[in-house]
């Protein structure tokens, strides 16, 4: 083994670049150091060049990419002499990589002792069929995983998403790697989940592993990590210890993302805009305040009562069970309200989101839109009200038709009108959720993230709705482009008094938008009223460190 | 409870092929009988004095009403009497079962070779580069794109006229079957590789392979392991057209390489009309078809565990 002293990973001056993807480097001058027992973050926006900078340490930057460095070594050896079957010596023996999403990180064809017993099998650790067995159900045990010879039988798809995760994780650790490589290892999880998965990494640091922990999520990181470092656009804007780069930002970048982060202290004030100014000691966030939004009026918009959903399934022991996936749901969402939905995954939230939407009909109960009965009537006469209730989902592009271009998707919502009015009116929606003219004739996969979300809002709004269905708008999104939707989002509600029914499992959003939260949990709603006394007085703002809100 | 699952699965499959069974030998019954030219004529041959067509018909049940010859057939095909040949003046199963073993072996041989082929094909060029992707790409366009019979005589000039390293014509021996078998063999594997190899790039874009990378899996190892498996399940789903495939062409082959076989059988019995030998052929084939297929999709349960749950 290494020594302690020696750094598992010291690089400096690394640069990254795709030749065939134009010669702008991916990577610039990035240096990075990891020790033995240290956990160092590497946060910044998708495209900041963060994974291509983790997946140098694995020599799986892809076919093409022209890796420089003024120094580049890896346990003490020169990394930039190395041959493939030298990387591959290293791979999954020495340095493990954990990354997003076990569903599609895993194999979905080959179950999960197969999985996490491949490296030990491929570097030869172990010999004998019973050896490996003993050992894959060893590290499943490792990773906090229940009953783990019965789990080692079981394929990806048959696990919950944390159980799943702890699986990716043991395939990781299998061959007990003194680096771990995570990324983005926790999002798409629940929250509490999320901690579960950071205690098992956090377990294998406390054991003398070096882990470099990619995100996104500030919070997360600064749980966990020893240090960090912030990149933006292939370079280390950045770079120190957690206390000295979250806790006492200096540099402004930093300072930018920490403020955008949104809050219960962030409601009713812009985020993108937000800046931190330092003190002496503490530092305290500068927001502009949102334009004033309309009185709340009494009259409904949508009324949900007592809703239930059950679904037949094949239990585990072979007889069929039902699984409730929503029972005595009642809410009602008034004109000009925002009111948020929080909760787990298979909590309940997007069944109740389709039921809403007249996509589902519900087992029991009933749904009135605008005082007319919306469920369990046949589709033609829901048909005149559908344009009332409009949806952003989560990932715009897949709810894009792709041959249609962003003036045909906007326009298929407006209501009949000559070809000239249309073209002008798409224009004007584009104006008003922040795109320029230009965009009216791309296709949205020619768009950024932002931009597309931009667009599932001015197509939302071609329909002029009462009620907007927000389902995860923000979730995929980097924390800037977040800012400037939920700060797009927040303007258009108080300028157009929208009514919203906004569902995230992310706290903060919820407090930061909703004027009231229901909290779902197994299908049904246990707690619900104001932000303010949903989430307590004791409200645990999410930005690390001792920064209050202005 | 996934046994017991299969298990339904494979009964439900059954019953269907049933159908398919009558339904097919149905089609074939009316579209014969719907056919120019009375069978008594066939029956008949050369011979003709007055009566002898009435004799006939009696004989063979031909003079009573259509439904009642269907219902008739029908009711002997239940219990496995296939009629005799209306030509050879044979019991049909006598007839289809001599020819049955060479075409058998033919599209055997034929199908085996061709999965190899584009196996092997697949796993050397799918995403190892431009040149690899280019160069398997143009193979499996013009293999696939190369009818049987030209192949067949391309095949026969080379090495049966010129090098004299195969039989020209036959199936006595081994070697007899080399030639058929490659010329079959070659379009449905130009086929095959094109849809496994796009079908491995993909899988290989997926993010478990990363997984795999990371774990210290060598290149050709994680396109057997994991790769290949993925790629199966698009080329399971062409499996029943190339089986017919495989059956269509080999009556074309057995003709150019002058191979006795069903294609010579099925040929002759369609052309002198001779129902009983074709409704026997239409049903093999349903058979082959449904056999094949119910194969087919245990094999998709085989290949992806996620099909098994639901």
């Amino acid at each position: 083994m290494t020594d302690r002293h020696e750094p598992l990973v010291d690089i400096r001056g690394l640069s990254v670049a795709f030749p065939a993807q134009g010669d702008e480097p991916v990577v610039q001058g990035a240096d990075l150091t990891i020790h033995p027992g240290e956990c160092v973050a590497l946060v910044g926006e998708s495209g900041s060049g963060k994974s291509v900078t983790a997946r140098s340490l694995l020599g799986l930057t892809g076919d093409g990419a022209r890796i420089e460095a003024a120094q580049f070594r890896i346990r003490g050896r020169d990394a930039r002499t190395f041959r493939e079957a030298d990387w591959r010596r290293l791979r999954g023996n020495l340095t493990g990589l954990v990354m997003q999403d076990a569903l599609v990180s895993l194999d979905p064809l080959r179950t999960i002792g197969q999985e996490v017993g491949e490296v030990l099998t491929e570097h030869r650790l172990v010999s004998g069929g019973a050896a490996l067995t003993e050992r894959v159900h060893a590290t499943l045990a490792k990773v906090g995983m229940p009953r783990p010879a019965e789990r080692a039988r079981q394929f990806a798809h048959q696990l919950s998403g944390g159980l799943r995760q702890r699986a990716l994780i043991a395939a990781a650790i299998a061959a007990e790697p003194d680096l771990i490589i995570a990324d983005e290892p926790t999002t798409a999880l629940d929250p509490g989940i999320q901690d579960q998965v950071l205690a098992v990494l956090a377990d294998r640091v406390r054991e003398g592993a070096g882990l470099l922990l990619i995100s996104h999520d500030l919070a997360l990181v600064a749980r966990i990590a020893h240090r960090v470092i912030v990149m933006r656009a292939g370079r280390i804007v950045d770079a120190g210890s957690t206390q000295e780069v979250l806790e006492q930002p200096r540099h402004p970048y930093t300072r930018q993302l920490l403020a955008a982060i949104p809050s219960a202290a962030s409601r009713g004030s812009r985020l993108a805009s937000a800046r931190i100014s330092a003190g002496q000691g503490s530092s305290t966030i500068e927001r502009e305040p949102s334009p004033p939004r309309a009185a709340v009026e009494p009259r409904p918009v949508l009324e949900v009562s007592d809703i239930a959903k059950h679904y037949a399934h094949r239990a585990a022991a072979g007889q069929t069970g039902t699984f409730t996936a929503l029972e005595g749901v009642s809410f009602t969402v008034r004109a000009g309200e925002v009111l948020g939905i929080i909760g787990a995954s298979g909590s309940g939230k997007s069944t109740c989101a389709k039921i809403v939407l007249g996509l589902l009909e519900p087992d029991a109960g009933e749904v009135r839109l605008l005082g007319e009965l919306w469920t369990r009537i046949p589709e033609p006469r829901r048909r005149p009200l559908r344009r009332r209730l409009q949806y952003i989902p989560q990932d715009p592009l897949s709810s894009f038709d792709p041959r249609y271009r962003v003036a045909d998707i906007i326009a298929e919502n407006l209501p009949d009108t000559g070809a000239r009015g249309r073209r002008a009116r798409v224009l004007a929606l584009l104006n008003q959720v922040g795109l320029s003219g230009g965009v009216i004739d791309r296709h949205p996969r020619a768009l950024s993230g932002g931009q597309r979300q931009r667009v599932a809002i001015a197509r939302a709004l071609a329909a002029e709705p009462a009620l907007i269905v927000c389902d995860e708008p923000v979730s995929a999104l980097d924390i800037g482009i977040q800012a400037q939707i939920l700060d797009l989002l927040a303007d258009l509600q108080g300028r157009l008094s929208t009514a919203m029914l906004f569902i995230s499992h992310d706290w903060g959003v919820v407090q930061h938008l909703a004027d009231r939260v229901l909290v779902f949990q197994d299908g049904r709603i246990v707690d619900q009223g104001s932000v303010a006394d949903v989430f307590g007085s004791a409200i645990v703002n999410t930005v690390p460190g001792r920064l209050s809100a202005a | 409870m996934p046994a017991r699952h299969l298990t339904l699965r494979i009964l439900s499959r059954l019953g269907t092929s049933l159908v398919v069974a009558w339904a097919s030998v149905t089609a074939a019954f009316v579209a014969l009988h719907a056919l120019p030219g009375r069978i008594e004529d066939i029956l008949a041959g050369d011979v003709d004095f007055p009566g002898l067509r009435e004799a006939i018909a009696a004989e063979w049940g031909l003079d009573r009403s259509l439904p009642a010859q269907y219902a008739d057939f029908l009711l002997r095909l239940a219990h496995g009497d296939f009629g005799t040949s209306y030509v050879l003046r044979r019991p049909v199963i006598e007839v289809v079962g001599s020819q049955l073993r060479p075409t058998v072996e033919l599209a055997f041989a034929a199908g085996l070779l061709a999965v190899l082929l584009a196996g092997g094909l697949a796993l050397a060029t799918a995403g190892r580069g431009r040149l690899a992707h280019g160069l398997a790409s143009s193979l499996e366009l013009v293999a696939a794109s190369t009818p049987v019979f030209w192949l067949g005589i391309l095949l026969l000039m080379a090495f049966s006229f010129s090098l004299r390293w195969f039989p020209v014509a036959g199936a006595k021996s081994w070697n007899a079957l080399v030639l058929p078998a490659i010329a079959l063999a070659l379009p449905t594997a130009g086929l095959l590789a094109q849809v496994l190899r796009e079908a491995m790039e993909k899988t290989l874009d997926q993010p478990f392979v990363t997984t795999v990378r990371a774990r210290g899996v060598g290149e050709t190892a994680i396109r057997i392991r994991h790769v290949l498996r993925h790629a199966l399940l698009p080329a399971v789903t062409l499996g029943g057209w190339l089986i017919g495939g495989l059956l269509g062409g080999a009556v074309i082959t057995e003709k150019v390489f002058g191979r006795p076989g069903l294609g010579t059988v099925t040929l002759g019995a369609v052309l002198t009309h001779d129902v009983p030998v074709v409704l026997a052929v239409v049903l093999l084939a349903a058979l082959i078809h449904v056999a094949a297929s119910t194969l087919l999709d245990i094999l998709y349960l085989l290949i992806d565990p996620r099909l098994r749950t639901t």
